[in-house]
């Protein structure tokens, strides 16, 4: 890990927000571009102590095989689970067109 | 008597023998919301008459000789980020405005039978990211002692609410101290079980291996009450602890009869004790210590020193984490949809929405997480913080080890002011110093006040942790301490909250410079924890 700051570009950041499927403004990109460098400049000293030897935890209290009967349990209706929905239609969500004009 | 100012222990004997019905309480809280939450902002929404009309179904439950609850009758709010299938569920932001689940999370479902009345839905940082209330998408909450300060985040609602007795308790949500450090500003009581010990099913989730649901209350006793009702095992919550719980209530009400902390073992965590701290958190911090020590208690210096790698262990792994729940807010199942033009694909409506629902901090952590999970970057960024949880980890089973609690200030500051730290997403972080190792390790945290302080008035707390699985430890210890700290204030903290909230200290909020915090973590990005 190089010991100068890490810029992030403006390009990056719209990448990302590409991926993450955030339509951002460019004013938005300019100022994340800014933050995002700084603080990652920051958050990179985790990289000091974590040698190989330290194995990694993802879950604070493991358990394994967490697992229940194979049986129907209490679960919502078709009727429930579309309330929240912002369009719908024979019983399904609706969406706009999976592809565009030009694919 | 004014019932709101009765803790719910108190609240809860008079329910159960006759002398105060439910609806009178409920009535109470009501209408002590509408007198004091134009000033505070804690409530997002208020249950109103659903509330009366639950608590009128308890009274009559109770005439009908029905066996009750322990809490029965007893009103409780609840932060907006907990499900509710009759109220609206947004967390603060506007991609769920309005939005009303169809199930409740079990922790509503569970004070629901337990015969509690909810009176409505706490404001919080939108999607429980923050420090401060103010990334809430519905403007910020005021913080009851002083107006023009913040009530702490992200459960700045529901701290301000029970501070300000509006409601006698509530429920909170804790990720990296958002139970725990709203009680502290507030003069509260707060508590982060052991991860696992409280289902999460129902509680929008922002970072899921440390999210943790809790009680927040004026009393140590009250959030153990609370504690008894939502704790358990629930099957709909897949990292749900099997564990049989003792009763919390009884830990506590063991704790506030003995009036001894002989033989307790307090562990001091040096790197949570820093000299950048303000001089009014170390100086009542260090006066419970004395007080402990004076009622038995053994004060041992430890040292933790990976805990200075968990700020930044924890803003890799909850971005990295919340990038990828909050993927499902698409616009597809439920939600803000926006539509940019006719020919828009749903790739386009989903980018649309997100970009219109998200407040700036949740695009913010959004986008730091995609790229700590970036193909290039995942080893060195969220490989790494994954490891420094282990070493935090370790550093926790050593202390404990030597002692039977560990104690630090459950805030390195009191509270500071709306706005002071809004553009300095760094700053705002730093704030999360004391708490975010209980959640990196899962470990349970309490927070609980213990004075004002000098230069400024404002409450200070103390924050104790116990090994995982011991929250009964805290609540006893905790418990002693509250009787010890009231018996030395002669009632409790809040009976010297500002009967007009401190509306004087907001009109002399051009203060003199000594009253600002001396600079240290919480104002300097580099931390200054060495």
């Amino acid at each position: 890990m190089p010991d100068e700051p890490t810029p992030i570009s403006a390009e990056q950041v719209q990448h990302l927000a590409n991926l993450a499927r955030i339509a951002l403004t460019p004013a938005e990109i300019e100022h994340l571009a800014v933050e995002l460098g700084s603080i990652v400049d920051n958050v990179r000293k985790v990289t000091e102590v974590a040698t190989p030897d330290v194995p990694a935890t993802s879950h604070p209290i493991p358990l394994s095989n967490v697992f229940r009967p194979d049986e129907v349990g209490d679960v919502l209706t078709n009727e429930e689970a579309l309330s929240g929905a912002p369009d719908a239609a024979d019983g399904r969500f609706r969406v706009a067109a999976i592809l565009g004009e030009e694919q | 008597m004014d019932l709101t100012r009765l803790p719910a222990s108190e609240l809860a004997g008079l329910l159960s023998t006759g002398e105060v019905s439910s609806v009178e309480a409920t009535r109470a809280s009501l209408d002590r919301i509408a007198e004091a939450d134009g000033d505070l902002h804690a409530f997002l929404h208020v249950a109103g008459d659903a509330a009366i009309a639950r608590a009128s179904e308890i009274d009559q439950l109770r005439r009908d000789g029905r066996e009750l609850g322990p809490l029965a009758g007893v009103p409780i709010a609840i932060k907006d980020v907990l499900c509710t299938n009759d109220m609206p569920s947004t967390a603060a932001s506007r991609i769920l405005e309005g939005w009303i689940p169809p199930y409740d999370a079990t922790v509503v479902a569970r004070l629901r039978a337990a015969g509690m009345v909810p009176l409505g839905k706490t404001n919080m940082d939108e999607f429980a990211m923050g420090s401060s209330t103010e990334h809430s998408a519905y403007g910020p909450t005021r913080n009851p002692w002083a107006l023009d300060r913040i009530p702490g985040g992200s459960g700045g609602g529901s701290a301000a609410a029970v501070a300000a007795f509006e409601a006698p308790v509530a429920l909170g949500s804790d990720t990296g101290g958002s139970i725990r450090q709203p009680a502290a500003v507030t003069g509260t009581v707060g508590m982060k079980p052991t991860y696992g010990g409280v289902s999460r099913y129902g509680a929008i989730a922002l970072a899921s291996s440390l999210d943790q649901v809790g009680p927040v209350s004026r009393t140590v006793l009250d959030s153990a009450l609370v504690h008894d009702v939502i704790g358990g095992h629930d099957p709909h919550d897949s990292t749900s602890l099997r564990d049989p719980w003792p009763s919390f209530a009884e830990a506590a009400r063991a704790g506030a009869a003995s009036g001894s902390l002989a033989g307790v073992r307090v562990g001091v965590v040096r790197e949570l004790d820093s000299e950048g701290f303000q001089a009014g958190v170390r100086q009542r911090f260090d006066e419970a210590l004395a007080l402990m020590q004076n009622a038995g208690a053994e004060i041992v210096e430890i040292s933790a020193p990976n805990f200075e790698y968990a700020i930044a262990a924890y803003y890799l792994i909850l971005p990295a984490e919340a990038s990828s729940n909050l993927a499902k807010y698409d616009s597809v199942r439920f939600g803000l949809r926006v539509t940019p033009g006719e020919t828009a694909t749903v790739e386009q409506v989903m980018s649309a929405s997100r970009g219109a629902g998200f407040g700036p901090e949740v695009k913010r952590r959004i986008i730091l997480g995609t790229y700590a999970l970036s193909a290039g970057y995942y080893d060195a960024y969220y490989g790494s913080a994954q490891k420094v949880r282990t070493l935090i980890q370790r550093d926790f089973a050593a202390a404990f080890a030597q002692v039977d609690v560990l104690v630090s200030p459950a805030a390195p500051t009191t509270a500071f002011r709306l706005g002071e730290k809004l553009d300095d997403p760094l700053a705002m972080y730093l704030n999360d110093i004391t708490t975010i190792p209980a959640n990196l390790a899962g470990v349970p945290g309490m927070g609980l006040p213990i004075g004002l302080a000098p230069e400024d008035g404002l409450p200070v707390g103390i924050q104790l942790m116990a090994p995982a699985r011991e929250d009964a430890r805290l609540y006893t210890v905790g418990a002693t301490l509250e009787a010890l700290l009231h018996e030395s204030w002669g009632g409790p903290l809040l009976d010297r909250l500002p009967a007009d909230f401190g509306r004087s200290a907001a009109r002399e909020s051009g203060q003199p410079d000594h009253l600002v915090p001396a600079p240290g973590p919480g104002t300097e990005p580099d931390g200054g924890t060495a």
